[in-house]
């Protein structure tokens, strides 16, 4: 059984008095070194779960518990060494002159001695395949390698969670799969949890498990395969459904006998080979 | 309105150590009416093209026309301001350009400057409040109150509001969620069609270009690499591949399925529902071999 990592109890959250409720009594439950996708239309409450998770944001009611440690005020420094975020906008998060002043910006804020630092620089820019561009300057990088260093930043604090709020919806299509690829290989080595804020349909396919918001609540909460088999009731949520669910729905109304579970384009193939070597 | 590119070039920081070229000798023509999609990586020059196209920059080498308008190295017209009332273009993340106290202050913005008069601008106002589909409750409130997808709509409105008769969106749904962006490229399809615009559309979406572009130019370190139509433009995968960039989903699949069921299945831009009673064709036609 693997340990619970995060924990939302009965969460409920607001800007103020007078606003709307942004989180409705929300609960669930991550584990180490799992990776989730959490999904739902913009105004869901999905980002503002990212925020409370760091203590950017605290709940009127109900608690969340990070690494066995409840978010509070107090706790917040300790919590913030655990859960490393990287934001959407690749130019809103440098701060150094060069790649790896600005991975070395998180740890000399800990106080991490030199000798470390110089090692999880090496350590993490090898990770997210960055590491000949340690002397450059951030502005001369692409989207993608801004966001590849922004991860190297945080995973030099060694986080045991590690959220990534929408960080690829402003790169383009191989930005996206650079960010993704890295992400995944670090995830694997480094025993982390990983939670993709996303609206980007492959992000989650690749999860283990996703988490649905919709209207400050959590709608579903299942895997891939389970959340894309009510293609009807995401759609009517404001969500969009891959494009092998689509095709396989399309499928089964044209009276071709599938499963319709597939996920991908290998098993929608086998699915089809299989329906035509019984016909 | 006609927009040509004729042999353009466009050096940045021309006749320093730091001269870039983004353009090289680019040439297209785009026909009045047409909605034309143009594809390609990071830095292989699409934003360039853009501001040419009302002005913004002017090209180093070779000429722009675009209806009577033509520009040149050393060559604008007498009225700069009268192109750029015809040419709309909503550049990226517009929201980070609204500025005015109220929504319907930002959204009359454009057309003021253009000496539009009073009760016109009212009318005009109002018209694209509904047509972007903000409530119109929302004009007398503070643009920077609004959530991120209603203060895009008051920033397109923006632009609309000039009636331009050529629309440039670069990458005009980024971050919006799916709905969003199928009703915000549905309702510039509509307009498109309705006001009968020439329509450019800077995108990443190889989907989006197969749903609405009659055209594609698919740019490549600056230069012209592809262009055609989307259905034989965009099932080229070695070139694409080529220039890292990818074959639309329904393509992969649709290859992936001619391969192994041995039997070609034509891209022709159908839907998902078209697709699937084509592949029920074939799996009938081969189990009758059997």
């Amino acid at each position: 059984m693997r340990n619970k990592i995060v924990e939302f109890r009965n969460v409920s959250f607001r800007y103020g008095e007078e606003q709307p409720w942004v989180l409705k009594n929300c609960s669930f439950e991550i584990y180490e070194n799992e990776a989730i996708a959490i999904i739902g239309h913009n105004g869901s409450g999905k980002s503002t779960i990212a925020k409370l998770m760091n203590g950017l944001l605290f709940p009127q009611e109900g608690e969340i518990i990070i690494n066995n440690r409840p978010v509070t005020q107090d706790s917040i420094w300790e919590i913030r060494k655990d859960v490393g975020m990287v934001f959407q906008n690749p130019d809103n998060q440098f701060v150094g002159t060069t790649v790896q002043d600005d991975v070395a910006f998180g740890m000399e804020n800990r106080g991490i001695e030199r000798d470390e630092m110089v090692r999880r620089i090496n350590d993490t820019l090898s990770a997210v395949g960055m590491q000949e561009y340690r002397l450059t300057e951030p502005h001369k990088l692409s989207g993608g390698q801004k966001q590849r260093v922004a991860i190297a930043s945080v995973l030099a604090i060694f986080p045991q969670v590690l959220i990534l709020d929408e960080a690829t919806a402003m790169l383009d299509p191989r930005g996206r799969t650079e960010i993704m690829k890295t992400v995944t290989n670090v995830q694997e080595k480094r025993n982390l949890s990983l939670i993709t804020i996303t609206h980007d349909l492959q992000e989650v396919v690749e999860a283990e498990r996703v988490i649905v918001m919709n209207a400050g609540e959590v709608w579903d909460e299942a895997a891939p395969r389970d959340i894309f088999a009510k293609k009807a009731e995401l759609r009517k949520i404001g969500l969009d459904i891959p494009f092998v669910a689509a095709l396989s729905d399309e499928l089964w109304k044209a009276g071709v006998p599938i499963n319709n579970e597939a996920l991908n384009h290998e098993e929608l193939l086998e699915e089809l080979w299989i329906s035509h070597s019984i016909t | 309105m006609d927009i040509t590119f004729n042999h353009v070039s466009y050096i940045y920081q021309k006749n320093t150590p730091f001269a870039h070229k983004a353009i090289a000798d680019l040439s297209f023509y785009i026909p009045s009416g047409t909605f034309t999609a143009v594809i390609g990586h990071t830095g292989s020059g699409k934003s360039t093209l853009i501001q040419h196209l009302n002005g913004l920059v002017r090209p180093s080498e070779g000429e722009v026309t675009i209806g009577k308008y033509r520009l040149t190295n050393d060559e604008k017209p007498d009225n700069m301001k009268m192109l750029r009332n015809l040419v709309g273009v909503v550049f990226q993340y517009p929201e980070h350009q609204l500025f005015e106290e109220t929504v319907k202050k930002d959204i009359a913005f454009g057309p003021k400057n253009f000496n539009v008069p009073e009760d016109e601008i009212e009318n005009r106002v109002r018209d694209i409040t509904t047509e972007v589909g903000l409530p119109e409750e929302l004009l007398g409130r503070s643009p920077f109150e609004l959530s991120g997808g209603q203060m895009r709509r008051v920033a397109i409105a923006g632009v609309l509001a000039t009636k331009p008769k050529v629309l440039v969106l670069d990458e005009p749904t980024a971050g919006l969620d799916p709905r969003g962006q199928h009703e915000m490229m549905d309702m510039f399809y509509d307009m498109h069609q309705r006001q009968a615009l020439t329509t450019i559309l800077v995108t990443h979406s190889m989907e989006d270009a197969v749903k609405y572009a009659d055209n594609v130019i698919i740019l490549n370190d600056g230069t012209k690499y592809m262009e055609g139509k989307p259905e034989d433009v965009l099932t080229q995968r070695e070139a694409l591949h080529n220039v890292q960039l990818d074959v639309p989903e329904m393509v992969q699949f649709i290859n992936a399925f001619s391969e192994k069921f041995e039997q070609k299945v034509p891209f022709r831009r159908q839907s998902e529902a078209e697709l699937a009673r084509e592949i029920r064709q074939v799996l009938k036609g081969a189990g009758k071999d059997e």
